[in-house]
């Protein structure tokens, strides 16, 4: 193709407002995020009603700002991107809905994109030469998948979470030992001065399903291990029981990544998703694909994190396949991967 | 003079487009498909049959709230995607005017009744005087005993409308106290040329928004903050109360 793509990508589908301009899928020339971090603290987590209006006030200008901060103007785009699912259907439609009017009135193609299909293409903006297939391990706090990449856009779900979302027992055990929300950046913080052999917490597996995640019982060991000492009116090492559990999470993630390396003969290997900013499971994986002769990936922490540059890094593979969605396009909140 | 006039805030999806002083398409249903799928198509639909440039717009008209959160986001994102492209105002009409709006000339006083779920009504009270619509009471939440009571107050025949008079028939039947009305089927419920037809005479005063500045009109908060704020009240209370205080 002679001419460079440039799409306009938005995301909405949880409490981040995002619109990225990614021109032919690996450069970024704006990436605004809006996080609602701050509004939903004081509840403990994300509330939907909440971050439903908190988009609806912030589309436009995060929108507006990101094409600003491209340099171009809107008759420059050559098609508007959205994330349709999976997510909060409140949050996800202000951007479906925004998304389709405002492409509908520049006349330009819509291009409905899966959220965990754009966690794993933020992998391409920074690495080029990543080529399918491979594997990949998206790992968020509403998604736990160990993916085939069979080609771009084309997966195959090797596992999943049967219960909890990685990123969902950060978050509970975070609140049980008081560090509060978010719980990712929390629990990594307070490990760091932390033993992660203190305390053996046990790693969940699913009967005759190996590739698959369990981290309900994790957390209930967790929450056990707390009451117990409790019981015994005697105190806890906080960062002992956070560096135990991030270890025991970590490896959980790893030793499955590793299995499927084996099993399925990756050549490369990427990690995606919000979790995948942990440090602690960002070098375990590097060291484990090491060991494993793999080469690894991993997008910058800012990419891991929701944001609308994946959206428009993986709208551009479906762009060049001709993949465009109707103005029916709707929210779904559990879109699947595959 | 070119209005595109959107109506998602109830059960009913409604767009119509008003073109110098004539509503040249409106497109209305009223059918379980949810209006995220159904909107947008419309729109395309009526803007299609009647050639319309969206360029041409003076302005797009779009019922704010109160409804369903759902539906008057749908309403309200498409209008600040539309407006955001074509760079032009939005024209915030509230709902409850424009249901009532569907009455224009009408003598009795006319009381737009939208189910607001928990016992409650989205309502207000409205009369024409000169064909000028005159807001008696503007929009608002209530149970339906507290706007029945302020209609046998006025004590004028009254007009009822909105997807929430079935429900509230029997009731109605048996606490209002003068002679009513129920509005036909194509006047019951919301319509967008209403919409643009109340829209035109609001941009007419200037009474238009920046597609940026635009947001809903919920009328209430959302559970989380409503609960957060019942806490805080009973916190306060039992703060001016100290505990064994004798009195």
């Amino acid at each position: 193709m002679d001419k460079n793509i440039k799409i306009l990508a938005i995301e909405s589908s949880c409490d981040e407002t995002a619109a990225s301009v990614v021109e032919d899928g690996v450069n970024v020339l704006s990436n605004v995020i809006y996080s609602q971090i701050d509004i939903h603290t004081e509840y403990g987590g994300v509330v939907p009603e909440i971050a439903s209006r908190a988009h609806m006030e912030k589309i436009n200008p995060v929108v507006d700002k990101s094409i600003k901060d491209a340099g171009i103007c809107p008759d420059d785009l050559d098609a508007v991107a959205v994330t349709f699912g999976p997510g909060l259907v409140g949050s996800l439609l202000v951007g479906v809905s925004f998304a389709k009017a405002y492409a509908y009135a520049l006349g330009l193609p819509l291009i409905g994109v899966n959220h965990i299909s754009g966690h794993i293409c933020a992998n391409y903006i920074e690495h080029p030469g990543l080529k399918p297939p491979y594997g990949c391990l998206v790992v968020s706090g509403g998604h736990t998948h160990l993916v085939r990449v069979a080609d771009y856009g084309v997966y195959e779900v090797i596992g999943r979470t049967m219960d909890d979302a990685a990123g969902e027992a950060f978050d509970k055990v975070a609140r049980a030992i008081g560090l509060g929300y978010p719980g990712g950046p929390k629990i990594q913080k307070a490990a760091q001065s932390g033993n992660p052999s203190a305390i053996d917490f046990p790693r969940g597996k699913i009967e005759g399903s190996p590739y698959d995640f369990s981290f309900s019982g994790l957390k209930s060991a967790v929450l056990n291990y707390l009451n117990g000492l409790n019981m015994k009116g005697q105190e806890y090492n906080r960062a002992d029981v956070a560096a135990s559990f991030q270890a025991c999470v970590v490896e959980m993630l790893v030793s499955r990544a590793r299995l499927a390396i084996r099993e399925f003969g990756f050549k490369d290997f990427a990690i995606a998703g919000g979790v995948s900013s942990n440090s602690a499971f960002r070098s375990a994986m590097e060291d484990m694909c090491k060991e494993e002769g793999v080469a690894f990936y991993k997008p910058s922490p800012v990419l891991c994190t929701d944001n609308a540059a994946m959206i428009g890094a993986a709208a551009y593979h479906e762009y060049i396949k001709g993949n465009f969605s109707g103005l029916d396009l709707n929210a779904v909140p559990g879109l699947k991967l595959a | 003079m070119k209005i595109l006039a959107i109506d998602s805030s109830g059960l009913t999806a409604s767009c119509a487009v008003l073109s110098d002083g004539i509503i040249t398409a409106e497109y209305t249903t009223d059918y379980a498909k949810t209006h995220s799928q159904t909107l947008l198509p419309m729109i395309d639909e009526i803007v299609r049959m009647t050639e319309l440039d969206l360029k041409e717009l003076d302005a797009v008209a779009v019922a704010q709230g109160p409804g369903s959160f759902t539906g008057l986001r749908i309403g309200a994102a498409t209008a600040k995607g539309l407006c955001m492209a074509i760079n032009k105002p939005v024209i915030p009409v509230p709902t409850v005017d424009g249901l009532a709006y569907n009455l224009a000339g009408c003598g009795d006083i006319i009381c737009p009744l939208m189910n607001a779920r928990r016992s409650e009504t989205y309502t207000g009270i409205y009369e024409f005087k000169n064909g000028e619509m005159n807001i008696i009471k503007p929009q608002c939440v209530l149970p339906l005993s507290a706007i029945i009571g302020e209609i046998n107050d006025i004590g004028r025949p009254a007009v009822f409308l909105g997807d929430g008079v079935e429900e509230f028939l029997s009731a109605i039947k048996e606490t209002a106290k003068v002679p009513f009305n129920i509005a036909p089927p194509h006047l019951k419920r919301q319509r967008a040329g209403s919409v643009a037809a109340l829209g035109e005479r609001l941009f007419s005063r200037g009474e238009t928004v920046d597609a940026t500045d635009f947001a809903p009109v919920y009328l209430r908060l959302s559970q989380a903050e409503r609960e957060k704020l019942e806490k805080e009240r009973a916190l306060q209370d039992s703060g001016s109360k100290p505990k064994g205080a004798v009195s």
